[in-house]
């Protein structure tokens, strides 16, 4: 049986790709995807705690489908902003849409 | 068995499961494309005669080995490969199309014991496949750096996710019905098959696995008589029979998919006995359906993107959130069958006449009956309401029409006489 | 340890996800770097697998690549353009990859410290097995009033709200509607 540490270093390397991608991509697009990754990572976390911690309840179960919703939630939020966005600025670039810095 | 063998001759148990699993996989998986080979040749006959002509009847006794022909020809006809096409891309995509649809072979009940795996979320597992064909149909329309073939990929993709929708509503109720996803507890459970106990479901899943898998009259994934294959344009040779042979193997699996969950699968007199009646039996319910498909695309026309669309969301999609939630109402309601009792009648020799109707049927069917039939009359008065307000609509909209014409006061033959009383008047003057 | 099939499958699965990780993050080509994205999110499926989740493995496939990746392929070529850029990264890349590794380095050598040795505080084996029908225990917990109702309906609102957001928001400006702004 893999033990548990392999499974949150997996998950660790995944996040910090994410936490990578987030801070230093300039498109807005790729960005919203090191989100994606970083909420996988969370998953994986909680799927192998599940597992490992407490397999009987569902809890761990569980709080993935909420994630799952949310992110999805959240993917499609993110993307119609960037397309409306797009639309008006002409630019996907993160750095373009700074209207509201001082 | 293959895994017992292993683990004696001493063989780890999880190398010896990955391999008896990975074995039977793949047998299931190549039957799919041994198979497709007579498959096209039955649609291609059958098309012939509804088009009354005779179709391949060169190659061989009755043109059985014409797709032998054509795979040798596809094999050695050129791949060309558009200028600055993304490469990767371009050639990831009919392997991931086929790829999907191999996959749910894995997954198909043949017979009691003959079954690739039979895995706890079988009909998940073949929901989550189709994905793979739409991110195949994308990569296709992106990779081949055509506008033409990304515009018939957007349209594939926005299809083929629509009718994702009632498809999975419709497999719901199978599930709810039968208690489990698994491939064979859904086999098992049909005492009764359940194409008599939700006709609709079974309709809403027919129609919806047929847009899945891009026949007519949903034709336009690609349209070969209009768009020019739509995102396929620049493929050729091998890679677009690759295509071609996924889209065949999809709806000849897709025809195994209704026979197992609304036919009854591989069920019938001697199955559990003789395992090799279970595949003939399966093969046979399948084949009906298959029939039923090509028989539907040969003589049906195809519908546009926006009627098309709009079929799903404005029909389908609020027909299969009533029938769910109708099913799953009454299925509360029903009580369960009383099976232990049943079982109890049927081998109790005191029981006389009722006794031997019990034995004749089967117990677990005649149990089964009244709930079949409760959910038959459910099913009932769901079309009958459902093609009354279908009639209703349908009235509406010829009113619209009448009031329209009525507006124009068009009356033929005054006009008619009075053209051709003013027109020689006019030239007289 | 020794070689069985387990630690081969997770090896060829986390290489997977670490691979796709490591593509969306580095890729030029945002097109390419969404079909990473799906790669990753295929390999994520396969560690569920692994940990005895089948049913959020095949959930996973469905949404994450099903849907979610699909999205994402959209609003890449519908910002077109910007698909091969003159520059892919912005101005604090370094900055950032430092920040990543370090948060990387913290973390792993926490996992590593807790997770073997004598003072394993994380358990090695699993302590128990999951229950026998997975599958019907979600549903159960999902829908059973002591425990996940109220979280699953509130997730229900969330996406149908979310969701008509984020048509309007995404919703092309009818040409022929009077502007605001007059003069």
């Amino acid at each position: 049986m893999v033990p548990l540490w392999m499974y949150l270093v997996v998950a660790a390397a995944l996040f910090c790709l994410g936490v990578f991608t987030v801070l230093a991509r300039r498109n807005a697009v790729a960005i919203l995807m090191g989100v994606e990754l970083m909420l996988n990572a969370v998953n994986i976390n909680l799927v192998a705690f599940w597992r490992f911690v407490t397999p009987a309840t569902m809890m761990g179960q569980a709080f993935v489908v909420f994630v799952f919703v949310v992110a999805a939630a959240e993917a499609a939020v993110g993307l119609a902003l960037i397309i409306a966005i797009y639309r008006r600025r002409q630019s996907v670039v993160a750095d373009d849409a700074n209207l509201l810095k001082w | 068995m293959l895994k017992e063998a292993l683990i004696q001759a001493g063989m780890q148990p999880g190398w010896a499961a990955f391999i008896d699993i990975f074995l039977g996989v793949l047998v299931a998986a190549s039957f799919g494309m041994v198979w497709v080979l007579f498959g096209i040749w039955v649609e291609r006959k059958m098309a012939a005669r509804v088009q009354d002509r005779i179709g391949p009847n060169r190659v061989g006794p009755w043109g059985l080995i014409q797709n032998i022909a054509d795979a040798l020809k596809l094999l050695t006809k050129e791949v060309i490969v558009p200028r600055n096409a993304d490469r990767p891309v371009y050639f990831a995509a009919p392997i991931l199309a086929v790829v999907g649809v191999i996959l749910i072979a894995a997954v198909i009940p043949f017979s009691p014991v003959v079954i690739g795996t039979d895995l706890s979320i079988g009909i998940l597992y073949v929901i989550a496949v189709g994905a793979f064909g739409v991110i195949a149909v994308l990569m296709a329309g992106w990779g081949s750096n055509n506008k033409y073939a990304l515009l018939g990929a957007f349209r594939v993709v926005a299809h083929l996710v629509s009718y994702e929708v009632p498809m999975v509503l419709a497999l719901l109720v199978p599930v709810m019905l039968a208690g489990t996803m698994s491939m064979q507890g859904l086999v098992r459970e049909q005492h009764i098959w359940y194409i008599f106990a939700v006709p609709v479901t079974a309709f809403l899943f027919f129609i919806s696995s047929q847009a899945e898998v891009g026949r007519a009259p949903f034709d336009l994934l690609e349209a070969e008589s209009e768009l020019v294959a739509g995102y396929n344009i620049e493929y050729s040779g091998m890679v677009w029979a690759m295509f071609y042979l996924g889209e065949f193997m999809h709806a000849f699996f897709v025809s195994i998919l209704f026979a197992v969950l609304f036919l009854g699968g591989w069920s019938g007199p001697g199955a559990e006995q003789i395992p090799f009646l279970g595949i003939v039996y399966l093969m046979l319910k399948s084949m009906l359906v298959y029939f039923v498909q090509i028989w539907l695309r040969l003589t049906v026309p195809r519908v546009r993107i926006d009627q098309l669309l709009a079929f799903n969301w404005k029909f389908l999609v609020p027909l299969a959130l009533a029938n769910v939630l109708l099913m799953a109402f009454l299925f509360k309601i029903i009580p369960t069958p009383d099976f232990a009792g049943a079982q109890a009648i049927a081998t109790n020799e005191f029981a006389g006449v009722a006794g031997g109707i019990y034995r004749l049927f089967g117990p677990n069917q005649i149990a089964e009956l009244p709930r079949t039939g409760l959910l038959l009359l459910g099913n009932i008065a769901l079309v009958g309401v459902t093609a009354a307000l279908l009639g209703q609509a349908g009235r509406r909209a010829r009113r619209q029409v009448e009031a329209l014409v009525d507006e124009t006061d068009y009356t033929p033959r005054a006009e008619g006489a009075e053209h051709t009383a003013e027109a020689p008047a006019a030239a007289a003057r | 340890m020794e070689l069985t099939a387990e630690i081969v499958v997770f090896a060829v699965f986390s290489i997977i996800t670490l691979t796709g990780g490591v593509g969306v993050a580095l890729t030029r080509n945002l097109f390419r770097s969404a079909l990473m994205l799906l790669v990753s999110l295929f390999g994520v499926a396969g560690l569920f697998v692994l940990l005895a989740a089948p049913f959020l493995a095949a959930v996973q496939v469905l949404i994450y690549m099903g849907a979610i990746a699909i999205l994402i392929i959209f609003a890449v070529m519908l910002t077109r353009g910007m698909v091969t850029a003159r520059r892919v990264m912005n101005d604090q890349w370094s900055v950032a990859a430092v920040v990543a590794l370090f948060l990387f380095a913290v973390l792993a050598v926490i996992f590593v410290q807790v997770g073997q040795g004598e003072s394993a505080v994380l358990p090695l084996n699993p302590t128990g097995d999951p229950p026998a029908d997975g599958t019907a225990a979600l549903g159960q917990a999902l829908l059973d009033p002591a425990q996940y109702v109220l979280p699953f309906e509130v997730a229900a609102l969330l996406l149908a709200g979310v969701l008509s957001g984020a048509i309007y928001i995404a919703r092309d400006d009818e040409p022929d509607e009077p502007s605001q702004t007059r003069g």
